[in-house]
Formats: C-alpha cells, sequence, structure tokens
C-alpha cells in the first residue's frame, strides 16, 4: 500500500515509455502511430549518417576535456578552501552560485559575454564563429558552472583526511608535495573515483549549455560534408525529432545514448567496488 | 591574492548581467562594460520584460513555483514511504522494486521522452485525467523522475535507525502505519532536507520535461521555457534578455543566500551517496 503511489508511476512514466522505446526503434514510428515492424534497419541507418558519427567524435572531445579541466580546477579550489585564507565563506559561495542557475539561462548570459563584452573587449570576431573556439567555449562555461560543485565534494573529501596523520607527516619531514601525493590524494581516492564519473556522465548528457551557447553552430567542413561543429549527442538526438521529425529514428539515437550510459555507470560500479576491497 | 581574482571572475558573469539589464539596448552595443547612466532605465526594462506577454513572469514565476512544491512534497512523502518499506519487509518482490528503481537511475531522460509521451498520452485517453498541457502530470512525472534517487539515499538512511525502536513501539500497540508517520517519518527528517535540496534545483531549472509535456507555445510555462520562448523571439534584444534572465536567476540566488549552508551541505551528500 505504502509502495502503490511510486510503483505506479514509475511503471507509467519509466518502465512503459523505455520498453516502447526499445520496440519504436525498431519501427517506422512517426510520433502518432507506427506501421511496420523494421528490425534493425533504423540502426543501420543511424550509423550511416555522418552528422550523427560527427556528433559522437565532438561529444568524446568535450567530455574528455571538460573532465579532466573541471576536475583539475575542482580539486585546485578544493585545497585552497581547505588552506588557511580568510573569507572562506564567501570564496566558496562565489564559486557555488553558477552551479544553482539552470543551464538555458546561464548559456544566454554566457552567449551575450561572447558575442558582446569580450567581442568589443578584443576588437575581433565573436569566439562562437570558429567551430574549435565555439567548442572551447562551452567547454569554459561548463567548467565555470560545474568546478564549484565538484570542488565542495574534493573539499569534503579532504576534510575526513584525519589531522593527526597530518601531523605525523610533517614531523617525519614531508613537504607539502610529499603530503598532497603520498596522504592526501591516495586517502581520498573514493573521492576521486566520484567525481571523475559525475563528471563524465554529466558532460556526456550535457544538453541545456550545448542549446542556449551555440545550439551546434558555426558550420564545419569535413571532407565532403557540413556539419554543426558543436551538436553534441543529446542536442542531435533533440534536432533529430524536434527539428526534423524523424521520431523513430530519434528513439534509436536516445536507445545508443542509454547503452553507452549504462556501460559508464556499470564500469563506475566495477571500479568503486575494486576499491573498496583494497582498502 | 590569485585566489581572490578566481572569485571575482567567477562572479562576474552576474555582474554583467546585473549591469546591463539597466541600460538601453543602444548603450548595450557600444559598450557593455559600462556603468548604466540611470537607474531608472532599470525599472523600464524589468517592468517592460513583467508585463510581457510571452514571458508573463509572475503567472511563470507561480507555475515553477507550484510544480517544484508539489512535487517536493509528493516526492519526500512517497519515496519515505517506499524505502521504509522497502527496507523493513524484505521479500525477493521488495528487493527486485529497489533494484529497478536503482537501476533505472541510469537511464537518461533522453531514452523516454518521446515514448513517455505517447505513454501519458494514452493514459490520457483511457482515464480521462489530463497529463498533458497540466501542472498535474508534470508532477507527476517529476514524483518519479526524482523518486529513484531519493529512494536511494532514504533507504540507506533507514538502514541506520535502529530497528528495536520500531519493535518497541510495536510492543507499545503502535500500528504499522503509526510507526512510520509518528516516528519514522520525523526521523527522516535531515535526509529529506537533501532530497529536497537536490530535486529541488534540478525541477526548478529544468528545461526539456516542462517544454515538452506542457509545450513551449501551450499556456503552462515555467520559468526556464518561459525565458527560452520569451528570448527566442526577441533575438539580439540585448536589454530584454539581460533583464528576463536576470528575472529567472534572482529567486535563486535569493534562497541560497539564505540556505547556502544546508545547500551546500545537502548537494555534496546527494554526490556522496
Amino acid at each position: 500500500m505504502f509502495l502503490a503511489p511510486l510503483v505506479l508511476s514509475f511503471l507509467a512514466t519509466v518502465m512503459t515509455p523505455f520498453i516502447l522505446g526499445v520496440f519504436y526503434s525498431m519501427t517506422d514510428w512517426t510520433g502518432v502511430k507506427c506501421e511496420n515492424f523494421v528490425g534493425l534497419e533504423n540502426y543501420a541507418k543511424m550509423f550511416k549518417t555522418n552528422d550523427y558519427i560527427y556528433s559522437h567524435v565532438i561529444t568524446a572531445i568535450f567530455t574528455v576535456m571538460n573532465m579532466f579541466l573541471v576536475n583539475a580546477l575542482g580539486f585546485a579550489l578544493a585545497l585552497l578552501c581547505s588552506s588557511k585564507i580568510r573569507g572562506k565563506q564567501a570564496y566558496r559561495m562565489a564559486f557555488f552560485i553558477p552551479n544553482l542557475i539552470g543551464g538555458i539561462v546561464l548559456g544566454y548570459v554566457w552567449q551575450f559575454i561572447f558575442n558582446k563584452v569580450l567581442l568589443s573587449a578584443s576588437g575581433g570576431v565573436s569566439m562562437l564563429s570558429d567551430p574549435n573556439l565555439a567548442l572551447s567555449s562551452i567547454v569554459i562555461v561548463s567548467a565555470w558552472q560545474y568546478s564549484g560543485y565538484i570542488m565542495m565534494i574534493y573539499y569534503t573529501g579532504l576534510q575526513t583526511v584525519p589531522t593527526d596523520v597530518l601531523e605525523a607527516a610533517q614531523i617525519d619531514g614531508a613537504n607539502t608535495l610529499q603530503t598532497m601525493a603520498r596522504i592526501k590524494i591516495p586517502m581520498i581516492s573514493q573521492t576521486f573515483t566520484v567525481c571523475i564519473f559525475l563528471t563524465l556522465v554529466n558532460s556526456f548528457k550535457q544538453f541545456d549549455l550545448n542549446l542556449a551557447i551555440t545550439a551546434g553552430a558555426p558550420s564545419r567542413l569535413v571532407g565532403m560534408g557540413v556539419y554543426h561543429s558543436t551538436e553534441f549527442l543529446a542536442l542531435n538526438i533533440y534536432n533529430t525529432v524536434i527539428g526534423k521529425n524523424q521520431y523513430a529514428l530519434g528513439q534509436t539515437k536516445a536507445v545508443v545514448f542509454f547503452v553507452l550510459l549504462a556501460a559508464v555507470s556499470l564500469a563506475q560500479v566495477a571500479i568503486s567496488k575494486r576499491k573498496e576491497v583494497e582498502m | 591574492m590569485a585566489f581572490a581574482t578566481c572569485a571575482i571572475a567567477a562572479v562576474s558573469p552576474f555582474v554583467l548581467v546585473a549591469l546591463n539589464s539597466a541600460k538601453k539596448s543602444e548603450e548595450i552595443v557600444q559598450d557593455p562594460l559600462s556603468l548604466p547612466s540611470s537607474l531608472g532605465q532599470l525599472a523600464t526594462n524589468y517592468g517592460g520584460v513583467m508585463e510581457n506577454s510571452n514571458f508573463d513572469y509572475w503567472s511563470s514565476f507561480a507555475t515553477s513555483l507550484i510544480v517544484t512544491v508539489a512535487s517536493l512534497s509528493l516526492l519526500t512523502l512517497f519515496s519515505s514511504m517506499a524505502a521504509w518499506v522497502l527496507c523493513r519487509f524484505k521479500t525477493r518482490l521488495s528487493s527486485f522494486i529497489f533494484m529497478a528503481f536503482v537501476a533505472a537511475m541510469v537511464i537518461p531522460f533522453q531514452a523516454v521522452m518521446l515514448p513517455l509521451l505517447s505513454t501519458l498520452r494514452a493514459l490520457q485517453d483511457f482515464t480521462g485525467i489530463k497529463f498533458l498541457q497540466s501542472i498535474g502530470g508534470l508532477v507527476f512525472a517529476y514524483m518519479r523522475f526524482g523518486g529513484s534517487l531519493a529512494i536511494f539515499v532514504i533507504h540507506g538512511f533507514v538502514k541506520g535507525i535502529p530497528y528495536e525502536l520500531e519493535e518497541a513501539a510495536t510492543i507499545d500497540g503502535c500500528s504499522h502505519e503509526g510507526v512510520f508517520f509518528r516516528m519514522i517519518f520525523p526521523l527522516l527528517r535531515p535526509i529529506q532536507v537533501t532530497v529536497v535540496i537536490l530535486d529541488g534545483i534540478w525541477i526548478w531549472n529544468d528545461f526539456l520535461l516542462p517544454s515538452l509535456m506542457p509545450g513551449l507555445s501551450g499556456g503552462i510555462k515555467t520559468l526556464p521555457v518561459a525565458a527560452v520562448s520569451f528570448i527566442g523571439s526577441y533575438v539580439k534584444q540585448w536589454d530584454l534578455i539581460l533583464s528576463a534572465s536576470a528575472l529567472a536567476m534572482i529567486p535563486i540566488i535569493i534562497l541560497f543566500i539564505f540556505a547556502q549552508r544546508q545547500i551546500i551541505q545537502g548537494m555534496v551528500d546527494g554526490a556522496i551517496k
């Protein structure tokens, strides 16, 4: 009885749509009706469309860049925040705020910054009109939005390192760098796993910023084809459905999107389990 | 010192928004870094945006507020109930349900969004209850999408409550429902705060679901959806766009200033667990 509300809603909003979704991906679904069962045809077709392949590549590049930058920044800020400086509270607040505001609104604000503020400061062309710079712009905004959050997780992790261990190391003559590499980092390795996977999954799913900052523009020439240079996977799925009305194809891409994310999550569980055994 | 510079850089976009939302469009184009010439323009811009029929600030603010508050209250209540049952009454079915909820966390929204619409449409035709284009339907969907995380986190917390407490209450003649509502539910307060913060920020900011379910052009808009449809209709009108962005950000910034300790704590706890 206690379970009923959530289980019902679970069935209606996740299980049924998910199973239906896998089924639709094998039909010629148009959003309203599906007539023919086409087997794996959509899957075959999908991997032949170059813009989809391109989205995979650009999402992978973005994910790697973003993961690295967010974690490096977050960890560095966490170290600074846990050292003895004045006004820690204010700093933490300043770094944390961007994370609370939706990517859509932030995206528009940054579009303004890239197109107007930075433009008038440099007098040149907007960063958003060059394919590579546009990608870096999204990385910058995403790092700005996200590293405050990651910082707080690292900060909490660093607080759990017992002070007596650090004191013992100091007495034994370890310098700051040695304490860092030999004690702090190994002791919070679990936190690293959490942060790395969190940023991995979130970068991979990036949609709001992508839509609001560039919406896939500008175009890039690769070989014979023209591509939306910054169209990540989530946006590619969205555009396939909303822009081009290809429901079945969009759903097929979404299923693949799920499979990739599930693989990442399984990897995370496996790695965390192995770490726990070691400790 | 370098640290202070970083912090200033981190908040500078907000300062820019505040400055430029108090200027006329021409002034912004001329020099986005200059100080606004008169504060009167601020009121003009914000007033204009608020009254604009595409944005309709107060009505979308109210929609966002209702959706968030309703989803969070139902979510906390139902997921506490479910988590408690799943934790205390161990059967094969209950562990299966729990696993299903946890596993569902992996499913990205994109994978279910299209069939979700057709499922809800079918349900709507079948039961006569309005799921699409309605606040109720949106709350119903959020209840579930937030539910996995909530059940997972609360389940872990319930495990830490000694079972002897419940036994004592049962011996004293308390019913199952009584045990839950009088004893367990109040004890869950700390973890519920975490759930409310995590899911609250996400629901408040979410764009994709409310843009699909009630529709971008529909009558019901949450703040992010209203901001997008407003901004979409005023391309390059930076004075209006920035005022609209500022208005969309202000509520959450105010909330953060008053409850920053709890918010930071809640979000970090949610990530670690």
